[in-house]
Formats: structure tokens, C-alpha cells, sequence
């Protein structure tokens, strides 16, 4: 059994942890309400744009000479894929998720023998799969520096992402993030861009016609490099406010258990106090009794 | 008569305006001005950098936009776009640091002549307000 000392030595060293889980929690808490205000806000620009999207290539007359953005290379041999995770850890399942949800789309197709690229969005992501998959990371994105997720930054994502489209370097593109339900909830998210997938849309097809200026073949080359930057700063919103909504829940849990800790282990520190008082009065008292 | 319509402004941000007594917005379409009134045609239309004007109830406003999409239906007149500036509440230094950033692209920009026309575009527009 662990002496006395060492045992007060843990209940300190346990209080000082649940105090900084807790401060870490308020924090997450703080950070959360903000991110999650700016994802709110953030989902009706990325829906309009999917609609007059959607709109735009219900009109296109000629399905063929649509950009290439729109109807992809005809091929499905490269993929590219931008996973986007967090700069930091200690948020629980988040960034693992995530990953989970990348790998298993990874080995689906090395299996089937096509060709994987990966864009890395975030430090974590790139530490976890730099093991197994370090050759086939091509970049490694990170926005360390800046506080909240900003257009900006999505921007210089999407300008890559379409870089490397226009160079033919690849043919389809997914990105991986997840999505905000609520504090405890996040569900990761494969969404791909690249060709974009008008089909299973839930926005409301209309049969209306729209009259387009100048045509819809100008509107929709200069919109679809735009609406990849936008789905990724969208994805970028989601991904902060569920950062800090799995850091929350992870820190919450870990100040309850390390509560729970300190009691286990005051009533130890008790008991074997207890214990030493007994045994020295028994020693005293069968001590006087001999005499 | 009622002559109003419904107006948002959406940014990447936020909802940026909201508005249900607009009567009319002039809007710089990529190939001209383009006024729109109540029961305008559906319309979706691309639009270079430009001053939007509305025109509602309750006054005037204008805005600088430096890019965005369009789309008007059923009464219902959406503008995306990726930076708005509301010409009353921004500073003159801050049209001036823009104005210089399209400056500095215009040497840049060498090969595509459609970026070139709407960068000079603002650039124009933008000395307009300075």
C-alpha cells in the first residue's frame, strides 16, 4: 500500500489536473457559442449557392460542354482528398473520427487500385496519417496563426484545390470535416466537390425557367471555382464549432472523472490514516499490558 | 399599389441584410446596370465589382460589392457575394487599401482578359468613391 505521502502527493496532483480540464472546458465553452453563431450564419450562403447552382445546371442546354468543374473528367481514377481537422488536441474523438471516416474511404480505393492524393487541412490530421499514408500526402495545410476560421483562408484552400484540378492532377475531389449537430454530437462528413454532385441535394429542384445574363456557361465557369471555396469554408465553420463542442464534452467528462478520482482516493488517504492510528495504539496498549 | 419586394445580402459570414420594403435595387451586372423592380422575370446573373443601390421605404443605401451572384425569383431578390461594404459606415481608408490592391493585381494579371476587365472595373469604381 502507498504511504500517506504519496498518497496526498496524488489527491494535489489529480485536484490540479480536474482544475485545468475545467478551465479548458470553460474555455471550449466560450469558444463554442461563438463558432457555433458563425456556422449558423455561415449555412444560408453555402445553401443559396448550391441552389442557383442547382438552378444553373438544370438550365444548361448541352450537358457536355458544361465546365469541367460541373461534369468532371469523364474518368474516376485520381482522387484527391482534403481532410480537415484540428490544430489542436485534447478534444476528444474529433479529430479521430474524422480520420476513421478517411481511412477506411482510403482503403476502399487503394483496393480498388485508383490512384490517392491527400491534402491535409490542420496539424492533427497530418500527424495521424503521416504513418500510413505519408506518401501520399501532397500538402499540408495549417492555420495555426489565425483565431477563428475566415474566408480568407478558405480561399487559399479552394485556389489550390482548383490549381491542381486545372493542372489534371486529379478527377474527383472529396473533403472530409464534420458536421455540427450539437455539443455532443458531430458527425463526420465526406462531401464531394469535385465534379460537383447535383443529385442528392435535398434543396427543392424548381421547374422554374430563369432567364441568365450574360449565359449560363459564363455564370457557371466563374460561380463553380467560387462554390469549392465556399463548401470549404463551410466545412471549415462546421469544423470549429464541432472542435470546440468535442473539446467541451471531453473536458467536461474528464473534470467529472478526475472528480471522481479525488474521492477515491481521499477515502484511501482516510482509511490508511486510520489504520496507522490503530496499529500505533495497539502497539501502546499491548506495550503497557506486558509491563 | 404595393410595390415592394424581399431583399437579402448574404455573405460567407453572415446574413449580411435583410429587407421586406425594398421597391428597387441597381445592381452592376457583368454587362451593364440592371435595375430591378417587383415582379422582374426570374433571373440568375453574375456580377462584376460595382455600387449596389437600393432603393426602399425607408431610404437609400449603397453598398460597394467586389464580386457576386444574383438571383430573382418569385419576388424574392438574393445577392451573394464574398465582400460587401456599406458605403456610409466604412472608412475612406479602407476603400483606399482596396483600391491599392487591385492596383498592385493589375501588373499581375497579364494572361486572363476577363479578370483584367472587371479588376480595372474596380479599379475605376473605386477611385469613383475615393
Amino acid at each position: 500500500m502507498a504511504s500517506l505521502d504519496d498518497l496526498k502527493k496524488r489527491i494535489t496532483s489529480v485536484k490540479s489536473t480536474q482544475k485545468i480540464t475545467k478551465a479548458m472546458k470553460m474555455v471550449a465553452a466560450a469558444k463554442l457559442k461563438r463558432a457555433q453563431e458563425s456556422a449558423e450564419k455561415g449555412r444560408p450562403y453555402s445553401k443559396k449557392m448550391n441552389n442557383v447552382i442547382l438552378n444553373l445546371s438544370n438550365g444548361i442546354s448541352d450537358k457536355d460542354s458544361a465546365p469541367k468543374l460541373l461534369s468532371g473528367t469523364g474518368k474516376e481514377q485520381r482522387h484527391l482528398c482534403v481532410i480537415m481537422t484540428s490544430d489542436r488536441g485534447l478534444c476528444g474523438g474529433f479529430n479521430a473520427n474524422i480520420i476513421k471516416k478517411a481511412k477506411n474511404f482510403f482503403s476502399k480505393i487503394i483496393k480498388d487500385g485508383k490512384e490517392l492524393k491527400i491534402i491535409t487541412v490542420g496539424s492533427k490530421g497530418n500527424d495521424q496519417l503521416k504513418r500510413n499514408f505519408g506518401d501520399k500526402i501532397i500538402e499540408n495545410i495549417s492555420f495555426k496563426n489565425s483565431k477563428n476560421a475566415n474566408y480568407f483562408d478558405a480561399e487559399k484552400v479552394g485556389k489550390s484545390i482548383i490549381e491542381k484540378f486545372d493542372k489534371e492532377e486529379f478527377d474527383i475531389c472529396t473533403i472530409f470535416y464534420n458536421q455540427f449537430k450539437n455539443v455532443i454530437t458531430q458527425i463526420p462528413q465526406a462531401q464531394q466537390i469535385i465534379p460537383l454532385n447535383t443529385e442528392n441535394d435535398d434543396t427543392s429542384k424548381s421547374d422554374d425557367k430563369y432567364e441568365f445574363e450574360p449565359d449560363e456557361d459564363v455564370i457557371l465557369s466563374n460561380l463553380l471555382p467560387k462554390n469549392i471555396s465556399i463548401q470549404i469554408f463551410k466545412a471549415m465553420l462546421e469544423n470549429s464549432a464541432s472542435e470546440q463542442g468535442a473539446r467541451m464534452s471531453a473536458m467536461d467528462n474528464a473534470t467529472r472523472n478526475a472528480g471522481e478520482m479525488v474521492d477515491k482516493l481521499t477515502i484511501e488517504y482516510n482509511r490508511s490514516r486510520q489504520a496507522a492510528i490503530t496499529k500505533e495504539l495497539i502497539e501502546i496498549i499491548s506495550g503497557a499490558e506486558s509491563l | 399599389m404595393n410595390e415592394e419586394f424581399k431583399l437579402e445580402i448574404v455573405n460567407p459570414e453572415k446574413l449580411f441584410l435583410s429587407k421586406e420594403d425594398v421597391t428597387e435595387v441597381v445592381v452592376p451586372a457583368l454587362e451593364g446596370e440592371m435595375g430591378i423592380l417587383k415582379d422582374h422575370i426570374s433571373i440568375i446573373s453574375f456580377l462584376k465589382p460595382g455600387l449596389i443601390i437600393i432603393n426602399s421605404n425607408s431610404g437609400e443605401d449603397k453598398f460597394f460589392i467586389e464580386d457576386g451572384v444574383l438571383e430573382f425569383k418569385n419576388n424574392n431578390l438574393t445577392i451573394l457575394t464574398s465582400s460587401i461594404y456599406d458605403l456610409k459606415q466604412t472608412q475612406k481608408s479602407k476603400f483606399q487599401e482596396l483600391l491599392k490592391i487591385a492596383e498592385d493585381q493589375s501588373k499581375e494579371i497579364t494572361s486572363n482578359d476577363q479578370v483584367k476587365f472587371l479588376n480595372e472595373q474596380k479599379i475605376e469604381i473605386l477611385k469613383a468613391i475615393n
